[in-house]
């Protein structure tokens, strides 16, 4: 199944659940306050998601490596070779 | 030993040429203006000895991979990017864009038989398709200097086409 089926499928599964318990006709809903609170899960759910997105690249941008060494390693190496490469000959 | 094209040809096509040439059980693929550094080589060796692994991928996300020479902006879309994609398509590698990689030769054949994208979304659906075909994909921090020599080429055209071949991704596999 691709990802998009897999999240199709998810969706119909909790879509359904949620449709059957919060909008159920009159006899067989639950009782108040927990249709009160099921009623706007799906958007709770959303906005937790959204918050949870901004945190997590928030983070990762934070914690995002700057490799320093690594630049002035690699101009040290450049330097090595161009004039290793001169020794043995090469014009640049 | 170099085996220089014509002319700029395409980067699907310089994997093919390269394999043609290339003797041995492994092939390393790597960026050629010094971003990559050859001294992750034996890393990747080692790591793909350790787990006996199909694919060895280099990452700039995780252990103390990192990049040098970016802004906020670059590292920001480029975190965005990844994240996006963790989402949708939970590929279970950290770095997916990333291609400094070692791979088991009859690996890459396969998979550039399978895969059809281009750029950015190429190295994606190299990891993506791998996981559907069972193969073992193994982790290396590396560090990527941004181009010493070259231009970059991450524009608004790059951005859409990276969000057009995801979703693609994400409807096919």
């Amino acid at each position: 199944m691709t990802k998009l089926g897999q999240w199709l499928c998810g969706l119909a599964v909790l879509g359904s659940a949620w449709a059957a318990l919060a909008l159920a006709p009159p006899g067989l809903q639950l009782a108040t306050p927990y249709r009160q609170a099921l009623l706007p899960l799906p958007v709770y759910l959303l906005v937790a998601f959204g918050c949870y997105s901004l945190a997590t690249v928030g983070y990762r941008l934070a914690t995002f490596n700057d490799c320093e060494e690594a630049a002035a390693e690699l101009q040290e190496h450049i330097s090595a070779a161009r004039a290793d490469l001169r020794r043995r000959g090469l014009r640049f | 030993i170099l085996r220089p094209r014509a002319r700029k040809l395409g980067l699907g096509t310089a994997y093919i040429h390269g394999m043609k040439h290339a003797t041995g059980n492994f092939i390393v693929i790597m960026d050629a203006d010094l971003s990559h550094h050859p001294k992750f080589i034996p890393e990747f060796i080692r790591k793909q000895k350790e787990g006996n692994f199909d694919i060895v991928s280099g990452t700039r996300y995780k252990g103390n991979g990192g990049v040098y020479g970016w802004d906020l902006k670059r590292k920001l879309i480029s975190r965005g990017a990844n994240f996006i994609t963790q989402v949708l398509l939970r590929p279970g590698a950290s770095d997916l864009t990333g291609s400094f990689r070692l791979y088991r030769k009859e690996v890459l054949q396969k998979l550039m038989e399978k895969c059809v994208s281009k750029g950015y979304v190429f190295q994606m659906e190299m990891i993506v398709r791998a996981r559907q075909l069972g193969y073992t994909i193994g982790e290396v921090p590396i560090s990527f200097v941004d181009r010493v020599y070259g231009e970059s080429k991450l524009g608004g055209n790059e951005i859409v086409s990276f969000l057009k071949g995801l979703l693609t991704l994400f409807a096919t596999t």
